[in-house]
């Protein structure tokens, strides 16, 4: 892709158009990547709307995977994920080992 | 019809906000600034306008909330001085680099420590690179003016930068004056409807603010900015030419009084100018070829038209209210020294330090200074090139 110069720049940084962040791949920013227990998942949805990315791919209504293209490894989806009694359905693991 | 009025500079201001009745204000009090707001509180209250005041725990807070609603699509102003300013430093930098034209009054106090409210420079030196426009005001007159102006300025469709009006605490702030008030229908139709050109709010454009430049971009974006001050000049010369239409007062980049012909001149900001004017006529009349250069455009500096203006005296002294620390000189002297710098045949310049903390500046500092000129004019050789004046030994 051709960047732009300064002549072509939004005034102010503005992003003039939505969802522009499709563009803009982060998975590679993760230390630690989710990894989804399907028996422990009550299909809550918390992980989708905690999501600060679009990294939790929803299908019918219901938790499927995750994207690793998006996903940065916050970690926020482990933290909020009730699992079933007790037990997590999703745990973050170190990258690469 | 213009109305006369007795007013002290604060109250200046914030008659001109009222007539301006901005869509959203947020601010925190701070001597020497809190009476704007505390009048134009009551103007809320009272009806007068029909401004959304927030009302917020800081100034960092006050700059937050005027970035979120002037990005919304709102005119939006404040006021602030001295510790209010500094606490506001970020956000100075995200209003500017986003382009919100946010107006805001900055009644010039002293900064800590030792704490001090009373009236220098320091503070509006200190932010004058932060990417906004610097109206500088001598009276409240000219701060009234200037506030008006601002808007139409920072609005500009090439521009859409914030702007600041400086005016000296206590000195303009508290001080009753006579000034002349434009009609409410006059400031209205002057400053015209309020456009933002990337509204967060309108629903069928969605727009995203302040998103992360990587160093692949930020360059460009800094660049675009700069190419923008490179516009406000211009713009600054047609609106004041716009409101001289309704004022009949006259306003260009800055001010020159008896220039023409001089040899030997100051060039000081704001209040003390009045007071310098006096005494560079006494000096003329005695047959001195004195004059005098008050910026007012301060940001973008009019490098070139002030290079001009001062290159065939013999010798000029920068009054700076404000010092710059670390051995070098006070803040105005060195954007003087710039502007002189291309000229092969120049005056000899000196640089001195005057009213800090709203000490006093007399008639007699002036003439003490002019006086040095006048032996720098005919000796061609300058002694002190940066020294304090009205201090104790
Ligand atoms: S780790 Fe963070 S980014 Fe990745 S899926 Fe969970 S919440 Fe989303
Ligand atoms: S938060 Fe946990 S339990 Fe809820 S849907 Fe996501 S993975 Fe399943």
């Amino acid at each position: 892709m051709k960047l732009k110069g300064w002549k072509e720049v939004t005034p102010g940084a503005v992003v003039t158009e939505g969802g522009s962040a499709l563009k803009f791949k982060t998975g590679s920013w993760r230390a630690f990547r989710p990894r989804w227990i399907e028996e422990n998942c009550i299909q809550c949805l918390f992980c989708w709307i905690y999501c600060p990315d679009m990294a939790v791919k929803v299908k019918d209504g219901k938790m499927t995977e995750f994207d690793y293209d998006y996903c940065k490894g916050c970690g926020i989806c482990a933290l909020e994920c009730p699992g079933k009694k007790g037990n997590k359905a999703i745990i973050m693991e170190e990258e690469g080992k | 019809m213009a109305k006369v009025v007795a007013a002290t500079g604060n109250e200046a201001v914030a008659d001109a906000l009222r007539q301006v009745n901005p869509d959203v204000s947020s601010a925190y009090p701070i001597t020497p600034a809190t009476d704007i707001m505390q009048r134009f509180t009551s103007f809320v209250s009272n009806g007068k306008v029909k401004t959304e005041m927030i009302l917020v725990e800081s100034e960092h807070s006050a700059m937050s909330g005027c970035i979120g609603a002037s990005a919304a699509g709102g005119r939006v102003m404040t006021a602030t001085s001295s510790q209010g300013l500094a606490l506001m430093w970020e956000e100075l930098f995200i209003a500017s680099g986003t382009r919100l034209p946010i107006v805001m009054a900055l009644v010039n106090r002293a900064l800590s420590a030792p704490l001090n409210i009373h009236g220098d420079h320091s503070d509006g030196m200190g932010a004058r690179d932060c990417g906004w426009i610097q109206l500088w005001s001598e009276n409240g007159q000219e701060a009234y003016d200037n506030t008006i102006q601002a808007f139409r300025i920072a609005e500009h469709m090439d521009i859409r930068l914030p702007a600041m009006v400086c005016l000296d605490g206590f000195i303009i702030s508290h001080s009753i004056e006579r000034i002349e008030y434009l009609d409410d229908a006059a400031v209205k139709n002057f400053v015209r409807e309020f456009r933002q050109l990337y509204p967060l709010l309108d629903m069928e454009h969605p727009v995203s603010y302040g998103p992360l430049i990587l160093p692949d971009y930020y360059m460009e974006f800094r660049r675009a900015q700069a190419e923008v001050m490179t516009k406000v000049p211009k713009v600054v010369l047609d609106v004041a030419k716009d409101f001289e239409k309704i004022s009949g007062r006259k306003y260009g980049l800055f001010e020159t009084y008896r220039l023409d012909d001089a040899e030997v001149a100051l060039v000081i900001l704001n209040s003390a100018a009045g007071t310098s004017k006096d005494v560079i006529d006494s000096f003329r009349e005695k047959g001195i070829k004195a004059g005098l250069l008050k910026p007012r455009l301060y940001r973008p500096f009019p490098y070139e038209e002030v290079g001009n203006a001062l290159k065939n005296l013999k010798a000029v002294c920068v009054l700076d209210r404000a010092d710059a620390f670390g051995g070098s000189y006070g803040p105005m002297f060195a954007d003087i020294a710039a502007s002189l710098y291309p000229y092969r045949e120049r005056p000899l310049l000196i640089n001195k330090i005057y009213g800090l903390g709203g000490r006093d500046y007399m008639p007699s500092h002036a003439e003490l200074v002019l006086n040095e000129l006048v032996e720098i004019a005919k000796t061609g050789k300058a002694k002190t090139l940066k020294e304090y004046i009205g201090v104790r030994e």
